[in-house]
């Protein structure tokens, strides 16, 4: 059985989720993970299946008036994450188009893998929180040495602390 | 003696740490943060950072707050610094410089208190709030201290 990358984006309305997912289940192909966001005002679905046709869920998704639908066949993965967050790196600062990718070259070029990374504007006031996982060798003062440096270049405000490990 | 304007995030005097001042230098800062802490009525602290003022000075009034029964009611802070936290909680806090968001932050649930002329214990909502005017002297915003925007940081409707 095929594993199939399904994107949707719609303006937000009820009954997006409802649509994608009967055209799914009536090709049987099975959810075996998800993610939804609205992103200012347009609905965003995310999802990895198994079985179903591409071509023929690609044609049958299509007349569902979206905004955009995409399904690719992708190779099977590990179902369990690459990594768990160790650090969460706080940006803010005024609005500028490059930040994001600033931030996260540094982290690129650092091994810091990306576990969650979630923003929000607020008239000229943009905030950025990212989950990461520093690699073992990688001291976190010299990782927050980096992310100064990139954070005068951008002219915002970076801190990076370590993940909350309260375990009950 | 002034209600002053707040200074709104992104400003760079809200992230650089603040200058220590003496008691006659912080005396007019001070007149000018309990005028503009009064008009604005909801405010339970205003550092002086947030109206222009890059000194180590902040004041803190939690009189009358539900939250805070036991609160000391107007509190001067000159040079404040924490000597001694413990516990830890977290609470909602907004900011009159980020008027478009609230935050759960983590705090220390008690604290003691140094600042000119004074030392203090403090406790819950009071301490939270002493918390956060102090972070506003270290140039640290409740941006600097939330673990997730969609669990913990939440659009605030424009008073």
């Amino acid at each position: 059985m095929p594993t199939l990358a399904v994107s949707a984006v719609g303006l937000d309305r009820p009954g997006i989720i409802a649509g994608v997912a009967e055209r799914l289940a009536a090709h049987g192909a099975n959810i075996t993970d998800s993610r939804v966001a609205i992103l200012r005002g347009h609905f965003a679905i995310t999802l990895i299946v198994e079985g179903g046709g591409r071509a023929e869920l690609d044609a049958d998704l299509a007349t569902l008036g979206l905004e955009a639908v995409m399904v690719t066949e992708v190779p099977e993965a590990a179902s369990h994450p690459r990594s768990e967050p160790t650090a969460v790196v706080s940006v803010h600062g005024a609005d500028h188009p490059g930040i994001v990718a600033a931030v996260t070259r540094v982290l690129a070029d650092a091994d810091v893998n990306v576990c969650d990374l979630q923003t929000r504007l607020a008239r000229q006031l943009y905030v950025m929180i990212i989950d990461v996982a520093v690699p073992p060798g990688l001291a976190l003062e010299e990782l927050d040495r980096r992310l100064r440096a990139v954070a005068s270049e951008q002219g915002v405000t970076i801190t990076l602390r370590q993940a909350d490990a309260d375990v009950l | 003696m002034a209600v002053r304007e707040v200074v709104l995030h992104p400003h760079p005097l809200l992230t650089l740490c603040a200058a220590r001042v003496d008691r006659e230098g912080a005396a007019p800062v001070v007149e000018d943060l309990l005028d503009t802490m009064r008009w604005f009525g909801h405010c339970v602290g205003i550092a002086a950072p947030q109206i222009g003022e890059p000194v180590r000075v902040a004041v803190v009034d939690c009189s009358g707050h539900p939250k805070a029964p036991d609160a000391h009611g107007e509190l001067i802070l000159v040079n404040p610094v924490i000597v001694e936290a413990s516990g830890s909680e977290v609470g909602r806090e907004g900011c009159l410089s980020i008027p478009a968001f609230t935050a759960n932050v983590r705090r220390a649930t008690h604290i003691t208190v140094e600042a000119e002329g004074l030392r203090f214990d403090s406790s819950g909502f009071e301490a939270r709030a002493i918390q956060h005017e102090i972070d506003h002297l270290d140039g640290l915003l409740f941006l600097d201290k939330v673990d997730s925007l969609e669990a913990d940081v939440f659009p605030r409707r424009s008073r």
